[in-house]
């Protein structure tokens, strides 16, 4: 996928000034924060359960190799193949070989946040194969020949009248005159098209949402049924899945499950969470006929064992980007690569670098809210704080920046200096604005004074004032004036 | 933490110390949010120092990933702030900094470690002091107005504070407190955020003034400066006749002075009835 | 496929990251293996700890919470007016696909002769099926079907309305006890069945506008039999 994080910022100006997007994305801020935010009162264990799934994650994580070793033998055993794959280019490798020689023709795919990290439909489609995505919301944005904005909502800035306009330019077999104003009309005609390509289609593709070492299963959670579509109608089924997926047990991925449709989209439990273990059995009247697993690195085993471990637990819930008020500003393709908010906040720099993504764990407030609704309990604000760090001590910092904290740094640890220049300052400034008590421009400032006034110092310091006031500086002051 | 029901415990226990920790942005720009502190701490029964040997809690370069020098600024702290009982700060963020972030900036320092996790330890948010630990029931005050309240993110998520400014206001005469639906939503300040992504801070900021106007109320409060600066900035530009003050002004009964960016301060008022 | 050194440099790097120059070994190793073996439960959730009519209780409440329709039977002979009545609720063509399962093949559909009813798989035509369930957990009002010769995985996804029969005592309270049961009944190569379908609700989609819509992909209509046993 074509990077464009390092232009975050023009991204986002682009798109706040996009009213289309800007109404989706006033839809979207108050239906999964309220949504979530029921489902977690309606839940008294709720918070409980966040430490254990952290906890669960945790363990598995400190034993990875273990979990994976134990998976992919049980895999194996139910008739699977397991493939592993360092980076992207490997995993599309895979699934180019299989596609080859299963002799298929078309794919189709279940949603996967994984299969967009590695480009897998465009290195598919140069290959000549007929790709699919069957969850509505990535049929969206393929016709529209767009990326995902979200991780579970991936049409989530699409408004219902483009959607409407995009399958009167995609469906060009069905009657032109039909009526495509009720979101149902637009549901059940994308039902209809993609009905005959799960039939038609060899290769069906999804992600995992868990991947289970004791049975050797892998898991999605889904809410339409496309994924079981997808991988119970063709012949071959490909799971394409990141390594830190692995819990060790059913047990465990129903402890987390617990938090997962919660904190995604409020619901309990979603509709449908397919445990899926190997091929079709001999006596079973469906089901594919090749299991194959696809373990992707690209770039998680280099976070273990980093500041940036604790990334690896994310269950790709989408909390963090629901109640981050950056993204829901900007919407998911502003941040310019597969993963936005603060999750892609922290997973850009991991997987491309802090050359490329260095700008998005700058753009936060650090207001913590996505902290505070992870299920997985993952400091995300320190991470990205993290990645500022390295940003800086790589020499990437803009310039001025660099320049503003060696004076702002030389003078401040000096406070003898620090109350001179200060004085001086406020001094000139609070003269200047004392008439109006704000200023409406100011020169250095305009970044601030661009969109809103500055309100005018009042001339002196406190720390002036108080030496005029003769007031307290120390503990032996504060006894003398008790013993007076 | 003391039993907040029992304020006559206070008497029973020697007068604790607390060092001020002004903040740069009320140090520079609204001294009065000070003397406010200063004010409210002596009527919780605190004896009340402002070590000279202050300037910033480092939070700038700290948050821009420049460690070194908001070590260097960081550090200076330690020195100022020994031997006070407390450390209090009239803001959520410069707080949390102190508490939380400064004991890991010196996490691997042998010398300075510990003494950024004692300094960390006794430093408290101004509000949170007050309920939290001094068990002040309530303030007496007056102001004539309705109010609406913005928790500052920091102070909000890494400290906790909520209820502690509400329950002060109480005891406000005149004051009618109208909450802010999305009082936990950030305005957009962020500190160094609101110059390096301006048009974000700015919607952000949008959002936040227009939801203030929604509630009615002719006045804002909140617990930090810098979100102050923020939210007032904005709605002057919008020409909305709204003031904003720093909780601690309304609850020392401060709230007949100049709101925020309006002129008229008298910097006198602080400086007669000198104490020495 | 992928080329063997894939496999040892990712174990590699990732014992490297844990201090190890090989697998976990000794008492670390079995502690793992126990942990394995015993599967810890973690904290259930009150609502997930009912017992007896109230856990059937809870069941059919959350069921319908999440739009499934669900009807008390207490024999299978019911089961042929229960289906007439819910096609013709529903305005549907009188034509069932079934599941192979012998429960389901015990039910005698002498008074409903106009009904057609098929057996096995299907592949897309068909628009009403009706399927066995293998357990019910009154959590979430989720339904658990095992995959296998009697159970079509493609019943529970392509029909239109999708009606389950299931046993008031097939009715658990957490996840866990469900696949306690699932495990309880494992073949002797201990592997589970091919799919195991937790099902909570009919399909539904908030892909546009983050509206929910019912019936997107699969069944629009879940509708439950539980049936006294």
């Amino acid at each position: 996928m074509q990077t464009t994080s390092q232009n975050f910022k023009a991204n986002s100006i682009k798109a706040l000034a996009d009213p289309n997007l800007q109404q989706a994305l006033g839809k979207m801020k108050v239906g999964f924060v309220e949504k979530r935010a029921k489902a977690r009162d309606a839940l008294p264990e709720f918070d409980a359960l966040r430490d254990q799934a952290r906890d669960i994650k945790n363990h598995t994580l400190a034993n990875i190799d273990y979990y994976l070793e134990t998976y992919e033998a049980a895999v194996q055993k139910s008739g699977g193949v397991v493939h592993w794959a360092r980076n992207a280019a490997e995993a599309r490798q895979v699934v180019l070989d299989i596609c080859a020689q299963e002799k298929a023709k078309s794919v189709t795919k279940g949603k996967s946040m994984v299969s967009e990290e590695i480009a897998l439909n465009e290195a598919l489609e140069a290959a000549g194969y007929e790709v699919v995505e069957t969850d509505l919301g990535e049929y969206i944005i393929q016709i529209r020949g767009e990326s995902p904005s979200h991780i579970i909502a991936p049409a989530v800035h699409v408004l219902k009248e483009q959607v409407a306009d995009d399958f009167r330019r995609k469906h060009l077999h069905l009657d032109p005159k039909r009526s495509l104003v009720e979101r149902k009309d637009l549901i059940s005609e994308a039902r209809g098209v993609l009905r005959q390509k799960y039939l038609d289609s060899d290769v069906g593709i999804t992600g995992a949402n868990f991947l289970i070492a004791e049975t050797g299963t892998s898991v999605i959670v889904t809410n339409e049924g496309n994924g079981d579509l997808t991988q119970t109608l063709p012949r071959v089924h490909i799971v394409i899945a990141s390594l830190e997926k692995i819990v060790p047990t059913l047990d465990d991925a129903s402890a987390i499950l617990r938090v997962l449709a919660r904190s995604a989209t409020g619901q309990e439990f979603s509709s449908y969470t397919t445990f899926s273990t190997g091929s079709k059995r001999d006596a079973d009247p469906d089901g594919p006929e090749a299991y194959h697993v696809i373990l992707l690195d690209n770039g998680r085993t280099d976070m273990l064992g980093t500041e940036f471990e604790d990334m690896l637990r994310c269950i790709r819930c989408g909390a963090c980007m629901n109640h981050c008020p950056v993204y829901g500003s900007v919407g998911g393709h502003a941040y310019g690569w597969v993963y936005p908010g603060p999750m892609g906040a922290v997973l850009t720099p991991s997987f491309i670098g802090v050359a490329d993504g260095g700008h998005l764990p700058n753009a936060s407030t650090f207001c913590g809210r996505c902290q505070d609704v992870c299920p997985m309990r993952i400091p995300l604000p320190k991470m990205m704080r993290a990645y500022r760090r390295k940003e800086y001590e790589a020499g990437l910092a803009p310039p001025a920046m660099r320049f503003g904290m060696d004076i702002w740094g030389f003078v401040a640890k000096r406070p003898g200096l620090y109350r001179l220049a200060t004085r001086l300052a406020m001094g000139v400034l609070g003269w200047r604005g004392r008439r109006q008590g704000r200023f409406k421009s100011l020169p250095l400032a305009s970044g601030w004074t661009d969109h809103r006034d500055m309100a005018a110092p009042s001339g002196k310091t406190f720390q002036d004032l108080w030496d005029q006031r003769h007031g307290a500086r120390t503990t032996k002051d504060l006894e003398r004036e008790a013993a007076q | 933490m003391v039993d907040t029901q029992a304020p006559e415990k206070l008497a029973d226990k020697p007068p604790v110390t607390v060092g001020l920790f002004v903040t740069c942005l009320v140090d520079l720009f609204r001294p009065r949010i000070g003397f406010a502190a200063v004010e409210l701490l002596e009527r919780a029964g605190c004896r009340v120092a402002v070590p000279k040997a202050q300037t910033c809690c480092g939070q700038p370069a700290y948050n821009s990933g420049d460690n070194a020098h908001a070590r260097a600024v960081a550090a200076t702290l330690l020195d100022a702030f020994d031997g006070f009982d407390y450390v209090v700060a009239p803001s959520g963020s410069c707080a949390g900094m102190i508490r939380d972030h400064i004991p890991e900036l010196f996490a691997d320092d042998p010398v300075l470690a510990d003494r950024a996790v004692a300094l960390g330890r006794k430093t408290y948010e101004l509000t949170s002091f007050l309920v939290d630990v001094m068990g002040m029931p309530t303030a007496i005050a007056r102001y004539q107005g309705t109010v609406t309240y913005h928790d500052s993110c920091s102070g909000l998520r890494e400290l906790g504070v909520k209820d502690q400014p509400r329950r002060l206001l109480k005891g406000v005469d005149g004051l009618t407190l109208t909450e802010l639906p999305s009082a936990e939503i950030c305005c957009g300040f962020g500190g160094t955020f609101c110059v390096k992504y301006p048009e974000i801070s700015n919607k952000m900021v949008s959002e936040k003034t227009a939801a203030i106007a929604d509630t009615g109320a002719d006045t804002l409060l909140a617990g930090d400066l810098g979100c102050l600066l923020n939210m007032a900035g904005k709605m002057s530009r919008e020409s909305r006749p709204i003031r904003a003050f720093h909780v601690a002004e309304i609850l020392a009964g401060m709230g007949d002075g100049p709101a925020i960016g309006e002129a008229g301060e008298d910097l006198s008022a602080f400086t007669d009835g000198q104490k020495g | 496929m992928s080329p063997p050194s894939s496999r040892d440099e990712i174990l590699g790097k990732i014992r490297a990251a844990r201090g190890r120059s090989g697998p976990v070994t000794g008492a670390e190793r079995e502690r793992l293996e126990a942990r394995l073996k015993s599967r810890p439960r973690g904290i259930i959730p009150q609502k997930a700890r009912n017992t007896g009519a109230a856990l059937v209780q809870d069941f059919i409440t959350r069921a319908r919470a999440v739009e499934a329709t669900v009807q008390d039977i207490s024999s299978l002979s019911e089961v042929p007016d229960a289906v007439a009545q819910y096609l013709a609720d529903h305005n549907l063509p009188a034509a069932v696909k079934m599941a192979p399962h012998a429960d389901l093949a015990q039910i005698d559909w002498s008074q409903r002769p106009t009904l057609t009813l098929s057996e096995g798989r299907s592949f897309g035509q068909d628009k009403v099926s009706l399927t066995r369930a293998f357990a019910g957990i009154a959590e979430t009002g989720t339904l658990m079907l095992l995959a296998g010769p009697d159970a079509p995985t493609t019943l529970n996804f392509l029909p239109e309305h999708h009606i389950v029969i299931l046993k008031r005592s097939e009715i658990v309270g957490a996840y866990e006890d469900a696949w306690d049961a699932v495990r309880d009944r494992l073949g002797p190569d201990g592997l589970l069945t091919r799919v195991v379908n937790m099902i909570t609700g009919p399909s539904r989609t908030g892909d546009i506008e983050q509206t929910i819509e019912l019936g997107a992909h699969g069944p629009l209509g879940l509708h439950i039999l539980v049936l006294a046993d």
